[in-house]
């Protein structure tokens, strides 16, 4: 910068600087305490490698259209990781930093708090990018799953996926009055969705109409995308439509319904 | 616009000139009830100014309202010039908050909390120079979580002056300190108004609105009841001091009502009490000694704030920090 050069320009790298600063900050707290760790990343990882100690979940299956149950589990473990962060790792730091007053000092500086909620959404995507990432390469390169077959349209998938979900998180912190209470709105959302994702029994072997329910539900719609995608053809647009909608809807709720404090 | 900025940068709002704030007929209303009616006064350069009154006076949310948390029903506002409706990044980046019970995430260091909220600011004080002034020098690589009360506490007051601002807002800082942090506090705002920086101080806390304040507003009910220094509003509601005495020989009261500073003259007993304004304990023991008596046995009590809020809002300060003192 030149000695003629008005201090104005300083103004903008200043506050990218503000940003990276309560991003790093957001990081070091998620890997401190690192439940969001746990729940999205390691915690599917090692159901994975339980699941491919079955020997009955490495035979192909008929009712699963040749597919082995391992293989149908990766979308579902996927969904897994995705689901635990959206619905706790992101609105539990949310409803602790009202709660704890944060996003009351953050208004009296020249940085709105909407900067925490954005540093936060941030650190998330990028823990669910390295869940999705760990899970599809431990499956592919160690336990040798099918390589997705359209990437595009997996891309696209967990892109809807992630629009759709985390905003239902934010949902919850906005409505949470405390920490704690965003963990129990979580946990109490995220075990029946989780099961329309077809943890405990995976959609191809559900009834009809459990099946049909199943994918208009978030985790539902989810699993259907990505394992469509994995399989072969570009998902349908059904569950990418589904996906949408909720992101739509809830991020529309959780600009409603959001208190700073 | 640029050159407009460089200015600011050096000389924050001086263009403005005079007060630090300046509130006028501020009005706030959450429905039915009013939680501030009509206040207004001004805080000069340097001072340090208080806010004094019950819980639930309307103290927080005049500060709230000055600072631009909340918006006004009606009155004008000015820090430093600026308006906080209005101008709210220009008042973001001169005025440093401390606000009422507010803590931070438990596993962030004081370091990194520090340099955090130092990059929001265009002019940021050195950190290493704020830990040694605030007294957490040592404590730069703890946890927020391993601090004291009282630790705590001065973090949240670094970060209100990290942006070296004109004026600090501290909002009930020494509430639930035990006594030897809070008397550390109150050498800590003394510190921080040396440096140039005008306090606004929100308590309710009676002893230290006395000792800090250079003048202090009695808010109650949404009203401002007494502006003033808290010396003379605890003199202007009960004519000053009493200086209580036993005499060594019977005198004539008329001999102290002739003086101009003493107001009255009681007897309790075998004790005198002579209630006055001035140089009452001097002017009394000097003109009972010229007349051959002695005072033995003198006590003076000048009443204080406390009593003069009594009298001023005519009930008790609802506080469990007041009785502990």
């Amino acid at each position: 910068m030149s000695s003629l050069s008005l201090p104005l320009p300083q103004a903008r790298p200043t506050r990218r600087a503000a940003f990276g600063k309560i991003v790093h900050n957001e990081a070091r707290l998620v890997w401190r305490q690192p439940t969001g760790l746990i729940g999205g990343i390691a915690f599917p990882v090692v159901l994975l490698f339980i699941f491919n100690a079955i020997s009955a979940f490495r035979q192909p299956a008929a009712d699963l259209g040749g597919l082995t149950r391992l293989d149908v589990y990766v979308p579902i473990l996927i969904v897994f990781s995705l689901g635990m962060l959206a619905f706790f790792s992101l609105p539990v730091p949310l409803a602790s930093s009202r709660e704890l007053g944060i996003l009351r000092r953050l208004s009296t500086t020249p940085v709105p708090p909407s900067w925490l909620l954005a540093a936060q959404g941030v650190v998330q995507l990028c823990v669910a990018l390295a869940g999705v990432l760990v899970i599809l390469v431990a499956g592919v390169a160690i336990l040798g799953t099918p390589v997705p077959k359209s990437p595009g349209g997996l891309v696209l998938s967990l892109a809807l996926s992630i629009a759709g979900l985390f905003p239902i998180g934010l949902v919850i912190g906005a409505v949470a009055p405390t920490a704690g209470a965003a963990g129990v709105i979580g946990r109490v959302v995220w075990f029946p969705l989780m099961f329309f994702a077809g943890l405990w029994l995976p959609l191809e072997l559900m009834p009809g109409a459990l099946q049909a329910v199943a994918k208009v539900t978030p985790l539902g719609a989810s699993v259907t995308a990505i394992q469509g995608s994995m399989q072969g053809q570009f998902p349908s647009v059904v569950p990418l439509l589904v996906l949408a909608a909720y992101a739509v809807v809830f991020g529309f709720l959780a600009r409603r319904l959001f208190r700073w404090e | 616009m640029g050159t407009q900025m460089m200015t600011r940068n050096r000389e924050p709002g001086r263009a403005a000139g005079g007060a630090a704030v300046e509130i006028a007929h501020l009005r706030k209303t959450y429905g039915a009830l009013v939680a501030v009616d009509d206040v207004s006064f001004s805080v000069a350069e340097g001072e340090i100014f208080g806010i004094l009154g019950p819980n639930g006076a309307g103290k927080t949310t005049t500060v709230e309202c000055a600072l631009g948390l909340r918006s006004p029903d009606a009155g004008t506002i000015r820090l430093l010039g600026f308006d906080p409706q209005t101008e709210r990044d220009k008042v973001r980046e001169v005025v440093g908050v401390q606000l009422q019970a507010g803590a931070l995430p438990a596993k962030l260091r004081v370091g990194e909390i520090l340099d955090m909220y130092r990059s929001f600011y265009r002019d940021p004080a050195d950190i290493g120079e704020l830990v040694e002034a605030l007294g957490l020098a040592a404590k730069r690589n703890a946890y927020y979580r391993s601090l004291s009360g009282g630790q705590r506490q001065r973090l949240s007051v670094a970060l209100a002056l990290i942006g070296r601002p004109k004026i600090a807002v501290l909002d009930e800082m020494t509430t639930g300190l035990d006594p030897q942090a809070r008397r550390d506090a109150w050498q800590l705002i003394e510190d921080i108004r040396d440096r140039g920086v005008t306090i606004v101080l929100v308590t309710h806390f009676m002893e230290e609105a006395e000792r800090l304040c250079d003048r202090l507003a009695l808010i109650d009910k949404g009203r401002i009841v007494a502006l003033n220094t808290p010396a003379d509003l605890a003199a202007l509601t009960r004519g000053g001091k009493t200086v209580r005495f036993l005499p060594s020989a019977p005198f004539d009261d008329r001999l102290l009502t002739e003086l101009p500073e003493v107001a009255r003259v009681e007897r309790e007993g075998q004790h005198v009490i002579v209630t006055g304004a001035g140089e009452l304990v001097n002017v009394v023991i000097l003109t009972l000694a010229a007349a051959g008596v002695t005072a033995r046995d003198v006590r003076l009590d000048s009443s204080n704030l406390e009593d003069a809020f009594l009298r001023l809002t005519a009930r008790h300060l609802h506080n469990k920090e007041g009785e502990m003192s």
